[in-house]
């Protein structure tokens, strides 16, 4: 059977530079990040080019593509908030394409693997900190400790607060990574299965309706599964940022 | 309605319900457009098996991710004071308590955000994070 790790590996296209014995390479996951970019900037200006008063079939998908993310903005931060609004669609736009490009056949799949999934994810957070410090100065810091607490049990509520706060990052990063991975993997076993059955003969070719039926169900649960990680990804970006312009409210 | 009023409108019978019947159209058309703009979002419906499996994903999640955090913390603790075992202890049992936490902000910002699409309305989601 064929591995199901084999779509995961990280092919060395050219070998760029190396600082401090430190080899830099252009791999295949830099080669499907290029894409990805280059696609959503084609996209968008193919929508927006020649933008009409009656959007044509392009240009509607753009201002749905646009407002949808403009509205989740608005009504997670407020209009403060909108400041943050071309970080969150770019995020958005990225782990949207990424995911959604990954289900193509012999497509490399860059949110599957952590190291990307918990840099947007660490970006994010110290982003939240930064701007959180900006904004509030030390007083941010109230953020780990509720008021109303008794004194007695402060350090408690505040060392799980503390936590719960560093859990952000590697939950929202963990997430997409996992469903993605898992999604995946799932996939190509169910694809292997066909192909090894249907090597068993007339009994194996009927034995392998199953599991195909079962690939196509997960391929359609995928299309699904990357909508939905890139939306949550997004929409927790936002939540987080809020707790950076408005702690405790 | 007056007479002439009535006699006037007989007498352009025809063209009067072509222009009523298209004033109704565009009515409707104004009416279709001015719902869709209004209308809730599209995120991930409520009622589906997948967002359901969304959901479980990432309760699921935010809870592994405390503990996982809370045992690393405690693990790094001791490696650094020395403390070992309690700093692993003590830390684990915090991030159970942060997962808990986790779980019960996120469940809590979900059914926020379904009332507010059930409303139909669109005020800022309440984002209560304090206790």
């Amino acid at each position: 059977m064929t591995d199901p790790l084999h779509q995961f590996e990280i092919h060395v296209i050219a070998p760029l530079f190396s600082i401090f014995g430190v080899q830099f390479n252009f791999t295949n996951a830099a080669l499907f990040m290029l894409v990805i970019v280059a696609i959503i900037c084609a996209l968008l200006y193919a929508a927006f080019a020649n933008p009409e008063l009656v959007p044509s079939r392009l240009q509607s998908v753009g201002e749905v593509w646009y407002e949808f993310v403009h509205n989740m903005v608005r009504q997670v931060m407020g209009e403060d908030g909108m400041k943050f609004f071309p970080l969150v669609f770019s995020i958005f736009s990225f782990v949207l394409v990424a995911n959604m490009l990954g289900m193509f056949p012999y497509f490399f799949t860059v949110t599957s693997h952590v190291i990307v999934t918990a840099a947007l994810a660490v970006f994010v957070i110290l982003l939240v900190i930064t701007v959180g410090i900006m904004r509030h100065g030390l007083g941010w810091f109230r953020l780990f400790a509720p008021h109303g607490v008794p004194i007695a049990i402060l350090p408690f509520i505040s060392a799980i607060e503390v936590i719960s706060f560093l859990s952000r990052p590697v939950s929202l990063g963990l997430r997409l990574f996992g469903n993605m991975l898992a999604g995946h993997i799932v996939l190509k076993v169910f694809a292997g299965f066909v192909v090894s059955l249907s090597a068993l003969g007339i009994t194996g070719i009927f034995g392998a309706i199953f599991p195909l039926g079962m690939a196509v169900g997960l391929t359609a649960l995928e299309f699904l599964v990357a909508f939905l990680q890139a939306f949550v990804f997004a929409i927790l970006t936002c939540v987080y940022l809020n707790d950076a312009l408005h702690p405790g409210h | 309605m007056t007479p002439q009023d009535r006699s006037r409108r007989g007498a352009a019978g025809g063209s009067d319900a072509e222009r009523l019947s298209k004033r109704l159209h565009d009515l409707s058309e104004r009416i279709r457009t001015e719902t869709a703009e209004h209308a809730p979002p599209k995120g991930p419906g409520a009622g589906d098996h997948g967002s359901r499996y969304g959901v479980a994903i990432r309760l699921a999640s935010e809870f592994v991710a405390a503990v996982l955090v809370g045992a690393g913390l405690g693990w790094l603790l001791d490696r650094l004071a020395g403390t070992s075992p309690f700093g692993l202890i003590i830390l684990l049992l915090l991030g159970f308590g942060a997962g808990i936490l986790n779980m019960a902000r996120a469940s809590r910002r979900m059914a926020n955000s379904e009332a507010a699409a059930a409303a139909k309305a669109s005020p800022p989601i309440d984002e209560d994070e304090d206790e």
